[in-house]
């Protein structure tokens, strides 16, 4: 068991836990937008931010990804912290105004105003998605491409792709996207396709396990049984 | 070639070698980097080798190539041993007089080196300004050795300090010379080698462990990693052999970008002809140890500098960084326990197992020894590779060395580590170069890169072009990184432009603050310090751009106006200059800019000779 200390209170964890993890259990909240248990860390929203250490030393961590180590003083809700907090939902808002996760978010810390050029994306490149294919349907179908400013999320070369199984599992987690899918968007290669869907879970018969994360599924509401 | 199975047969062959060393009969060095062969060195071979050839002086006088000897700006040039002649910015047809002094003995006046200060013609490389004040550990030994010559390196006590190491036969010996000669990383974060090497050798837990040379440099205006890496391979290459026999490692990787085409051959080769005299491989010269080293090629990626992004590049996967802990030394490539040094830190380690680790750290100042190569550039008079010993300030390095500012402009400070470091204006120029100082006054030691930036520079652009470099570079893992750098590239572009606000200098500096406290790695924790450092010393730079739309410089291409003064003599040669016709003037008649029309391109700006074309 690793000792550690959150905000003032001493806490015994087992070794291995994140600090996301042990602050929660301890009734702290700390905001995440990448986070999902079921799937490994990533640390790309950095919502999750908190401050370790003490004096001149001290500096801020993705709690998510970070392990705890014995006898480290952490503070999840500093000035520091809240003020970065605050600066990357700003940021966020210039990014994903339309986005129902991050206006909530906005009004419980307070953000009321957004200060930089707006644009109206539908992604934040958390990579829920990605680790949603890739860790819980098994397929790898869609993954990051490029790097800096042209980083996207996608299928390889933007085809469509058999590994897709359009079990909709991307869309179910994404954060932002929420008010993307209006059933009525041309096909592309992963989304839009909700028209054309046809989960797994439909075809029953045509497989010996439903291979859907969700119960009961987004799309179609059966039930495993 | 044959593979020396013992320390002996090594002896062996390093005394025949060094018997054979010709004293007598000069030598020729030309310096054939990537530096010396874009400005021509390949014509200078070409012709000193028809010469020789051509005149039968084979037996008279001796032909080196060898990597870059520093100073770039004078390439191609010539040394000439023993004398120590140095003749800058050879031209092939020169090469022929030359060679022909040389063999009398003489000198050819005219073609030495020239003192732009006293006008002076001086000789010796050694009392050249830039040489004068030098430490060239590292770098002087690229004069003497042909990189791809094996021999060469050993008859400059090449691989004795690997011999010597396996003659101790102590692991733990080599540690703590490298520890007592307190030698820090000099990628740099300034991280002490031993202690890192000290980590390593007490990783029980994996069947192997890796040592990485990270040669992935890819600072703008830095070089010093490949000219090490081009004139002298083997230096990286028994550094690390020693490092694996310290750490008790079994696999080396030199990760090294694509880019660098010369130095990969050089490494190959090296590496090769290593592998075949038995430094490489098993049971090396004979005793139990066994290691080998493998070359991995970066593909382009400036976060794979970073060590977590460099292992994952390794293994083949996306070069993108992850959460410390777990360390490299913990949990590295493959998961095995992995230690990264830069290829200026491998090869400083033969020299400190050669000297002693005591011996080694009276260079230098306490707590920061050895020496720095730094790449001079900008608007500075002798531009190259300096290796200085830590601890001397910048002006002597700007001044002394560098020579001092290119005509009338004024210096107004350096810019120091890259993308991620940041501006020291002139009047801290006093400041001791080492790990701590810079860091105080916010800047990095970066790998190397020294910028200088006089007055002729806008700050507002500089930190938009490394907000442009590092928008594009950054990873876009850490949404803070990706989103910020973006950003703030565009908060600068609007001052840039003229179009800020004095608010957005507030905003700017709120949201550098939050991008350094909330990325992941060290490129986005860093990437704030070109806006951060020039904020800090130059504001009323910034606020310039904004309040008055004027930039001081004269740089940011909206906010000047070029206009002609009275120094025009009417000659014409700006008006053919321009491509939009925009310059109109009779002749013996002050010609005039049409603003209108103009693109500012600052064609007739170069091509007046009479300073007669300004901006404002």
């Amino acid at each position: 068991m690793i000792t550690l200390t959150i905000n003032g209170l001493d806490v015994q964890v087992e070794e291995g836990t994140t600090l996301l993890e042990a602050a929660r259990h301890l009734g702290f909240p700390i905001p995440t937008l990448c986070h999902m248990d079921g799937l490994t860390p990533y640390g790309a929203c950095r919502l999750c931010v908190v401050e370790i250490g003490e004096g001149p030393g001290a500096k801020m961590v993705s709690s998510c990804t970070f392990p705890v180590q014995e006898g480290l003083k952490v503070r999840t809700a500093s000035e520091r912290v809240l003020k970065a907090r605050r600066m990357i939902i700003e940021l966020m808002l210039s990014v994903c105004p339309q986005s129902k996760t991050i206006q909530d978010l906005a009004s419980k810390f307070g953000v009321r105003q957004q200060r930089f050029r707006q644009e109206f994306k539908d992604c934040i490149l958390c990579g829920l998605c990605v680790r949603m294919c890739e860790e819980q349907m098994m397929a790898k179908a869609i993954g990051f491409r490029g790097r800096g400013e042209s980083r996207s999320i996608g299928t390889p070369f933007d085809i469509e792709t058999d590994v897709c199984r359009r079990c909709g599992g991307c869309m179910f987690v994404c954060p932002v996207c929420e008010l993307r899918c209006t059933y009525n968007e041309p096909e592309k290669a992963i989304c839009g396709g909700c028209a054309n869907l046809v989960p797994p879970c439909v075809e029953k018969d045509q497989f010996d396990d439903m291979m859907c994360y969700m119960e009961p599924c987004v799309a179609c509401e059966i039930t495993k049984d | 070639m044959e593979n020396l199975r013992s320390i002996e047969e090594f002896k062996r062959l390093q005394a025949i070698l060094l018997e054979h060393v010709d004293t007598d009969i000069p030598t020729i060095i030309i310096n054939a980097g990537t530096c010396g062969q874009a400005s021509g060195a390949n014509e200078i071979i070409r012709a000193a080798k028809s010469r020789i050839l051509g005149k039968r002086l084979v037996d008279k006088v001796n032909l080196r190539i060898t990597g870059c000897h520093g100073f770039c700006q004078m390439e191609p040039s010539l040394l000439i041993e023993p004398s120590r002649t140095f003749y800058p910015n050879v031209k092939p047809k020169d090469v022929e007089r030359i060679i022909d002094a040389v063999l009398h003995n003489e000198i050819v006046e005219n073609l030495l080196y020239k003192d732009p200060s006293s006008g002076d013609r001086i000789e010796k490389q050694e009392d050249i300004p830039f040489f004068k004040k030098q430490a060239r550990i590292i770098l002087g030994l690229n004069e003497n050795v042909d990189p791809i010559r094996i021999y060469n390196y050993i008859e400059n006590n090449g691989y004795s300090s690997l011999c010597k190491i396996l003659e101790k036969g102590d692991p733990t010996w080599v540690v703590e010379q490298v520890k007592t000669s307190e030698l820090r990383g000099r990628g740099g974060a300034g991280f002490p080698t031993g202690f890192k090497w000290e980590l390593l050798a007490k990783q029980q837990n994996g069947e192997s462990k890796y040592i990485v040379c990270n040669a992935d440099e890819g600072d703008p205006g830095a070089y010093m990693d490949r000219s090490v890496l081009e004139g002298n391979p083997h230096s990286i290459i028994e550094g690390m052999i020693i490092g694996g026999y310290a750490s008790g490692a079994t696999d080396g990787i030199i990760y090294i970008r694509n880019e660098y085409p010369l130095a990969i051959k050089h490494l190959i080769i090296a590496l090769n002809q290593a592998r075949d005299l038995g430094f490489l491989g098993e049971n090396i010269l004979g005793s139990d140890f066994s290691f080998d080293i493998q070359i991995v090629k970066g593909a382009g990626a400036f976060v794979c500098g970073e060590e977590t992004a460099l292992m994952r590049s390794v293994e083949g996967k996306v070069g993108e960084p992850r959460q410390r802990p777990p360390f490299p030394i913990e949990k590295g490539i493959y998961g095995k326990p992995t230690v990264i040094n830069n290829v200026e830190t491998w090869a400083n380690i033969p020299v400190i197992i050669d000297q002693g680790g005591a011996e080694y750290a009276k260079t230098g100042t306490d707590g920061n020894s050895g020496t720095k190569i730094f790449s001079l550039v900008g608007k500075i008079k002798n531009t190259g590779l300096v290796e200085v010993p830590m601890g001397m300030t910048i002006n002597e390095i700007v001044y002394d060395i560098g020579g001092g500012p290119v005509g009338k402009a004024k210096i107004k400070a350096v810019q120091t580590g890259g993308p991620s470091g940041g501006c020291i204006p002139a009047d801290k120029f006093d400041l001791p170069i080492d790990y701590d100082s810079l860091a105080k006054v916010g800047s990095i030691m970066g790998s190397g890169g020294m910028i200088v930036l006089d007055d002729n520079t806008c700050m507002v652009d500089l930190a938009r072009y490394f907000m442009n470099f590092l928008k594009d570079e950054s990873c876009g893992k850490c949404f803070t990184c990706r989103m910020g750098t973006q950003r703030m590239h565009e908060i600068l572009d609007d001052i840039s432009k003229g179009i800020g606000t004095l608010d957005q200098i507030d905003l700017l500096e709120e949201l550098a603050l939050a991008v350094k406290d909330t990325t992941m790695c060290g490129l986005g924790q860093t990437a704030s310090n070109p806006v951060l450092s020039t904020l800090r010393y130059f504001r009323d730079e910034y606020v310039e751009h904004i309040q008055n739309k004027r930039c001081p410089a004269g740089v940011c291409e909206e906010l000047i106006q070029y206009y002609i003064n009275e120094e025009c003599t009417a000659c014409g040669l700006c008006k053919k200059a321009c491509p939009e016709d925009a310059i109109t003037g009779e002749k013996k008649v002050r010609h005039v800019i049409d603003t209108t029309k103009c693109i500012k391109c600052g064609a007739c700006k170069s091509v007046c000779k009479f300073d007669a074309v300004e901006t404002r």
